[in-house]
């Protein structure tokens, strides 16, 4: 954390400025959300309510809601399994994506996902993937489309800095520079993938850096400053769109929680983890409404209030819809429809 | 109906496809200016350009994603494999993202890409260059995988895979390119996916096979009329999804079944062929199912082990003649 916002807990004042009121407000109250849903996410995983993997969001909330302040609606969004935020941000209600995590069919991929593929295809959410960089080259093929049809819309890709380690990325990065591609890559670098901190996975902490080697533009930012966020990846959207040259950006950024839902966490402190807590990009957004005047402390709190009653709405809601038909196991396998069956060739009790 | 080589029947069926859509792009390493490592996109640069014709770096992973995503948003993409040796580098754009976006996403997406190239055993190519890998492929729910034997098919089915609105895995035989054919002349001919095809009639017992080793099969019918064996030559045409009701008519008429492919044994696709026959058609059964395989190893590359590894159709006729109980 720079030395400024340790003295002032606030976001970026020049970037503050440009943001703007309205703006600041909205982000507050989407990360107020994301952050109460996922903290009663959390609490519906502790009773038994969802399984599976659950990677929690809490702490990077600043990262997705600032750079999607940046973008219109023709605009792409795709994200690695960590990808509540960015659902919830991007079509996705906190009803399907709760839903989602039940496993029910009212969830918005029909239950068929859960928490690590959301989708919202129609508002440009492109999910939610769980092999660790892989998504990165549909990201660059979205880009590929965007300018083969000439639609002048750009797409955003985040991944972890654990996936800057795989070869997806490499070749990803060099293909949409050397085809022009509108394709923003963002890194979500929150210093850990799983137990494996930064230094010890890749040669170079200065992520950004690796930007250079693609010949495009590599820039570091303050990934818990929500208006900083906007700020940097609205200068590459307009470098996307306008230029068709795609851009790398470091979002330095910390989780709270542990990487899923059991993670003892030996790899770091306490006292890190609290270090990383004064600088909570909702209380850095907090106290920027209340420092400008741009919020009273009264809505503040009226959204934190809304934003717990919709975690809470969203949670009944998944609990009482239903689970997927048996008999729908075999939909969304194929488009064209042909005589095939999943327990053809085996089981044949389970064709019934 | 007109001669044409294979390699030619899948320039005219792409050529035909870019022609009617232009959604419908090729994409691959040494597609464009070197006009394909195969020549089956010879001249397509010229008529299309270079943004329809796209060369890539030797990049198999991510071109194949690049593709996906494309198909993600609605284009149709063609992707060469160079040699489907390489597609095992994309693997996992293939199953993890092609063939499961659909069903994890809930039916948002269709996938409407083809990954075609040469698959199979080439000529002294040695083991990192020759193997079948359409197995590896038809274990995959979300993926079509089509394997032609002839001009005529090759032309016919690529035409179908690239209208067809889920992932299709196309394999073209690697040593049939100069396989001359008759091709229909056809305004639009498109074969159906999914259905087999009798390549050669016959009463006594069905050779079920594809792609190459078709003509282990025909050859195998040829000199089996001869002794007065009359063989049923069945071609898949399409590996997956199986036509069952094809291979059943077949089977209720003869009885007895041979299969013949070139790739590795164990988990192939005749011994998929074979535990569906002995299931559902187990009374029309006068014997065990009998396949014809490549050997179990790597392929070596010294003339005579390759020979020795790989089906030819005398294996063919002394599998035919075990199900004959005839020696
Ligand atoms: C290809 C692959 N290898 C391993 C895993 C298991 N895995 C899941 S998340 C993860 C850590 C990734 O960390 P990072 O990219 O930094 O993302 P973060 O979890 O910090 O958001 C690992 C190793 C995987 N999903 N995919
Ligand atoms: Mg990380």
């Amino acid at each position: 954390m720079s030395e400024t916002q340790q003295s002032q807990l606030l976001c970026d004042a020049a970037a503050t400025d440009a943001f703007g009121r309205e703006r600041l407000r909205d982000a507050f109250q989407k990360m107020v959300g994301i952050r109460r849903f996922e903290e009663r996410a959390a609490r519906e995983y502790a009773s038994g309510k969802i399984s599976g993997f659950c990677h929690l969001y809490i702490g990077q909330e600043a990262v997705a809601t600032g750079s999607l302040a940046a973008l219109e609606a023709k605009d792409h969004v795709i994200t690695a399994y960590r990808d509540h935020a960015h659902a919830l941000l991007r079509g996705c209600t906190p009803r399907d994506t709760m839903a989602e995590l039940f496993g029910k069919v009212t969830g918005n991929a029909r239950g068929r996902g859960g928490s690590m593929h959301m989708f919202a295809a129609e508002q440009g959410f492109h999910g939610g993937h769980g092999i660790v960089g892989a998504h990165i080259p549909l990201a660059t093929g979205f880009g590929w489309a965007s300018r083969y049809e000439k639609r002048g819309d750009v797409t955003l890709c985040f991944f972890g800095d654990g996936a800057l380690n795989q070869g997806a990325f490499y070749e990803s990065l060099n293909l949409a520079s050397l085809w022009n591609l509108p394709v923003i890559y963002i890194v979500e670098n929150n210093r850990y993938a799983m137990g494996t901190g930064l230094e010890r996975a890749s040669a170079v902490v200065d992520l950004y850096k690796k930007a250079e080697g693609f010949g495009m533009p590599g820039v570091a930012v303050d990934g818990m400053d929500v208006a900083k966020m906007w700020e940097v990846t609205s200068e590459a959207v307009e470098r996307a769109r306008n230029d068709m040259r795609p851009t790398f950006i470091e979002a330095r950024c910390y989780r709270y929680r542990g990487h899923s839902m059991s993670d003892p966490q030996k790899y770091r402190t306490k006292e890190e983890v609290e270090d990383y807590k004064q600088v909570d990009p909702i209380l850095l957004a907090e106290r920027t409404l209340h420092e400008r005047g741009w919020a009273t402390e009264e809505e503040t709190e009226a959204w934190d209030e809304a934003a717990r009653e919709a975690a809470a709405d969203a949670a009944d809601f998944a609990d009482s819809s239903p689970q997927p038909r048996l008999a729908d196991v075999g939909e969304y396998v194929y488009q064209t429809p042909f005589t095939w069956h999943p327990a053809e060739g085996t089981t044949p009790h389970k064709r019934d | 109906m007109a001669t044409m080589s294979f390699r030619e029947a899948l320039n005219a069926a792409l050529d035909e496809e870019m022609a009617r859509d232009p959604k419908v792009f090729l994409m691959g390493e040494e597609v464009g200016q070197y006009q394909g490592a195969y020549k089956v996109s010879q001249g397509l640069l010229e008529k299309y350009g270079e943004d329809r014709v796209v060369d890539t770096p030797i990049t198999e992973l991510s071109f194949a994603g690049v593709g996906v995503g494309a198909a993600m948003l609605g284009l149709r993409p063609v992707i060469e494999m160079m040699t489907f040796n390489f597609a095992i580098l994309a693997l996992d754009q293939i199953i993890n993202n092609a063939a499961k976006m659909r069903l994890m996403s809930g039916g948002q997406y269709t996938v409407p890409i083809v990954f075609r190239g040469p698959n199979g055993p080439a000529h002294m190519l040695g083991a990192q260059h020759s193997q079948a890998t359409e197995n590896w492929f038809c274990n995959v729910p979300g993926l079509k995988v089509v394997a032609p034997s002839t001009p005529n098919d090759g032309k016919g089915l690529l035409k179908a895979a690239i209208r067809d609105d889920d992932p299709v895995i196309f394999l073209e035989a690697e040593l049939m390119y100069n396989m001359k054919g008759e091709v229909s002349d056809a305004a639009d001919y498109v074969l159906p996916l999914g259905k087999c095809h009798v390549k050669r009639e016959g009463t006594d017992v069905t050779i079920i096979s594809f792609s190459k080793g078709i003509h282990h099969a025909l050859g195998a019918a040829e000199e089996l009329a001869k002794v007065g064996v009359s063989a049923e030559v069945v071609d898949l045409r399409t590996l997956r999804p199986l036509d069952m009701e094809g291979i059943a008519r077949s089977v209720k008429k003869t009885n007895r079944v041979v299969t013949v492919e070139e790739g590795w044994p164990y988990g192939g696709i005749g011994a998929e062929i074979a535990y569906r026959i002995q299931h559902d058609l187990f009374d029309y059964l006068d014997a065990p199912v009998t396949r014809v395989t490549g050997l179990d190893v790597p392929m070596p590359y010294a003339e005579n082990l390759e020979e020795l590894v790989l089906p030819t159709p005398r294996d063919v006729i002394l599998a035919v003649n075990s199900v004959l109980y005839r020696s």
